[in-house]
């Protein structure tokens, strides 16, 4: 029974959904709710997921590989060699520095040297998948501790590689591979010599760079103009798989390879529409990671000896936030963001499992060493987001300066404030209108031959149908201060219109219609910015027959501006009336002949009446009528 | 008290550092209508019914303005030619202004001992204001000199801040109504005695 797939999914998804609402309801990250969710459905409580956590957990790694591709699509290939410095000064400082305190502290308990250093590089790395995560659900991605931390992170992402490298060395095997048995990182690279290994990860790194632009983006656009979604999912899938193959067949971390080809594409119109078809997944992989570590915490071997596991565990933790709170000195963060940063990061991360496991398989930890590693390495997971809560709640409304984490930082790509859908021959002159003045919207559009067009043009368009709220929440709309509709498809303005109104009604909507009959539609939706686009255009055209006729300009000028008052005027007196079919007919017809007698009058009159002016008839006449 | 309207004109509000601090101080006092013409009309349409209604529903009308080639910027004569109709605001059935106060506040770069006989501009401010001046009296509305903030290139901030605090007290005494006999003296304003700064 508890070995059917259906089970198992029956298992995971009941347990997430329970205790991660659950969760939420308190107030607490997700995160915090998968973990308990696997401890509950692990072998120690519930018992529904024996032997095989670890298997789901490898399964579950995959997560990571996709969240850091969605986060390489977020930072453009400029930016992230602006934060070069960042990467390697704090990553650099943080490595090493966790390193060798830990090193010193594991050779003092006595352990051997060669185990003191494989624990010890495990100990420095922290876990991507909760500190991105928990990051992000605060949306503090943008703030100097969010790119910090992600700097951070990053460097271990790369470092990982060459611990990766080094820890077969450390073995007693004397020949310094991995013995026959161990295929799990048996890669191409490992038969190669060293200068070949460089050449390798360089081309494959190359390969992305070059796929990202002559293979990857020419798919898409073909896959997207055949209209089928579920092929953009497809060939998002296939571009993430595709990857993480690649990488793990040169024997590169898969999640960073993924973080290239994301900063690959993130200049491509296809990045909205990337984001929010693999969010979802991400999610829901990250949190079955997090079960997966729940449910491998080993309570037996705490069991054993909880004073010693306590122990290692807490000082691991110290040596991680006093190491990291250095870092954050040594780079001048303001103390919010310090100590935001020491305890996001203070947990060990979800690489210590490969290494651990690998340094296992060469013989270099015994069995009671891994297993207390493994534990400790859960249980820092397990306390980082209660450790993340205290902090909130505690520590720093104290600092308080709760309002300067949400500066934006100026290197990390932000959503722009207005939101612009409809790139065509009316929405591309609002946008270049917008532009001269300095103000850059963030352009979505349907058509993607015309966004490949358009984006060769020098602007910044996205690819993606707007009627999906989940591509204009990737847009940033939550954030955005006015969102302009110039769709030529009045149904679709609509769908948009409905859709943005019910979500985001902060959100200023200002909209294009077709004609007088979509501006009612609209009117009665409750919009009040409607641009009807072909009002003025063909009041220009009349005003120059009209000219050519012989009347004077500025008079006619002055005529037009009266026409579009009046209309307007009427339109939003119509748009009131009820929808009763008949009734709107003669209703509309009477309020037209109305208008074009008004106009006639103006005419006949001369504009005299209350426009009298410059024009002297009037005094002339009440002159001559006194002389009398 | 009486109600203050504040006709604003300025084709470039956003880069006038003067006006900035001035109006700060004015047009979110009780009782003051400030109305920024450019901002209102930026096609020159003006809404006369609109603005004819607005002038009748307080009593002292200021013409608030940079003074541009020793007159106001065209918008505002814009609306004079408009607003100002034939048999309404002056002819032998215009009395709709009639005892009102109007008068100018005005901004100006150069200082005020360029404006006279032997200065740069040859004739003093009030010389310059004689078309505002008839305008007022034709009708049929007193007629009270200028508040003028001059030399403003050069006028530092704290001088500046001065002359809007003045502007507002200034504001306050209209709505008290001033005594006439101490404007009928002074070229400006800003030399009555009430406010005068030590």
């Amino acid at each position: 029974m508890t070995g059917s797939i259906l089970f198992q999914a029956i298992v995971f998804l009941a347990g997430a959904i329970i205790c991660v609402s659950i969760a939420k309801r308190l107030g607490l990250s997700s995160v915090l709710g998968y973990l308990l969710a696997g401890v509950m459905i692990g072998p120690f409580v519930l018992g529904y997921i024996g032997e095989d956590g670890q298997d789901i957990l490898h399964f579950a790694e995959f997560g990571v590989v996709v969240m850091l591709f969605l986060i390489g699509l977020e930072i453009e290939p400029k930016n992230f060699w602006k934060m070069r410095k960042t990467i390697l000064g704090m990553g650099g400082i943080q490595v090493a520095g966790t390193m060798l305190l830990s090193y010193v502290f594991f050779v003092f308990l006595g352990f051997e040297w060669k185990v003191s250093l494989v624990i010890s590089m495990a100990v420095a790395l922290s876990s991507t998948a909760i500190a991105l995560q928990t990051t992000k659900e605060k949306g503090l991605m943008d703030t100097t501790f969010g790119t910090s931390s992600f700097s951070i992170l990053l460097f271990q992402d790369i470092i990982v590689i060459f611990m990766l490298g080094a820890i077969p060395l450390l073995s007693n095997n004397k020949n310094g591979t991995v013995s026959e048995n161990q295929t799990d990182h048996a890669s191409l690279i490992d038969t190669l010599p060293l200068g070949l290994q460089t050449l390798a990860i360089i081309l494959s790194v190359v390969l992305i760079i070059v796929a990202g632009k002559y293979l990857i983006v020419p798919m898409l656009r073909k896959v997207a103009n055949t209209g089928v979604r579920e092929l953009l999912i497809a060939a998002a899938f296939l571009i993430v798989f595709g990857i993480s193959f690649l990488m793990e067949y040169v024997g590169l971390s898969p999640a960073l390879g993924a973080f290239l080809g994301g900063v690959v594409l993130s200049n491509s119109e296809f990045k909205h529409e990337l984001e929010s078809t693999l969010e979802p997944f991400k999610n829901l992989l990250l949190g079955l990671f997090f079960m997966a570590v729940g449910a491998s915490i080993n309570f037996l071997v705490i069991a054993e000896s909880p004073l010693t596991i306590g122990g290692i565990l807490i000082a691991i933790v110290i040596i991680k936030a006093i190491v990291l709170f250095v870092t954050g000195h040594i780079f001048k963060l303001k103390l919010d963001q310090k100590i935001l940063l020491t305890f996001s990061l203070a947990q060990i991360g979800e690489f210590a499992f490969v290494l651990l496991s690998f340094a296992f398989n060469l013989n270099i930890l015994d069995q009671e060493q891994m297993d207390m590693m493994l534990v400790i390495t859960a249980l820092t997971m397990t306390l980082t987001p209660i450790i993340g809560i205290i902090n909130e709640r505690i520590i720093l409304p104290k600092v308080g300066t709760k309002e300067s984490i949400k500066r934006p930082m100026d290197h990390i790509a932000k959503s722009h404030k207005i939101i612009l859908v409809g790139f065509g021959h009316f929405g591309n002159t609002v946008g270049r209108f917008l532009r001269s003045h300095g103000v850059e919207a963030t352009i979505l559009d349907q058509d993607s031959n015309r966004v490949d067009f358009l984006r060769k043009m020098g602007f910044e368009v996205y690819y993606g149908d707007a009627t999906r709220i989940d591509l204009l929440e990737a847009a940033g709309i939550a954030d955005a201060k006015i969102l302009i509709c110039a769709i030529d498809n009045p149904n679709v303005t609509k769908q948009v219109t409905k859709l943005v109104k019910s979500k985001y009604p902060h959100v200023e909507l200002m909209i294009r219609a077709k004609n007088r009959y979509d501006a009612y539609e609209l009117l009665n939706m409750g919009i009040e910015n409607i641009y009807r686009e072909s009002l003025e255009t063909s009041l220009t055209l009349a005003k120059d027959v009209l000219s050519k006729m012989g009347f004077r300009k500025y008079t006619l000028n002055r005529q037009v501006q009266k026409f579009i008052k009046y209309d307007e005027d009427i339109l939003r007196r119509l748009a009131t009336e009820p929808k009763d079919d008949k009734n709107y007919i003669f209703k509309a017809r009477q309020e037209l002949e109305q208008q074009e007698k008004f106009l006639n009058e103006d005419f006949e009159r001369g504009i005299v009446e209350y426009d009298k002016h410059w024009d002297s008839e009037a005094i002339r006449q009440t002159l001559m009528k006194n002389q009398d | 008290m009486k109600k203050i309207l504040i006709l604003f004109s300025h084709p470039k509000f956003e880069s006038s550092r003067a006006n900035a601090v001035l109006i700060d101080h004015i047009k979110d006092k009780e009782g003051v209508t400030f109305h920024d013409l450019y901002e209102q009309y930026p096609d020159f349409h003006i809404d006369v019914p609109a603005e004819k209604a607005l002038l009748q529903q307080h009593d002292v009308i200021i013409w608030h303005h940079p003074l541009y080639w020793y007159s106001c910027p065209p918008l505002m004569k814009q609306w004079i030619d408009m607003v100002l109709e034939f048999n309404w605001a002056y002819g032998p059935k215009g009395k709709a202004l009639h005892s009102k106060i109007c008068l100018n506040v005005i901004t100006a770069g150069g200082t005020r001992d360029l404006y006279c006989s032997d200065g740069t501009n040859s004739f003093s401010v009030n010389e310059f204001l004689r078309p505002f001046e008839q305008t007022a009296n034709l009708c049929g509305m007193t007629f009270y000199p200028p508040f003028a903030v001059m030399g403003t290139h050069r006028l530092p901030d704290d001088s500046l801040k001065k002359h809007a605090v003045q502007y507002s007290a200034l504001i306050d005494l209209l709505q008290q109504d001033i005594n006439l006999g101490e404007i009928k003296g002074c070229s400006f304003l800003n030399d009555i005695p009430h406010l005068k700064t030590e």
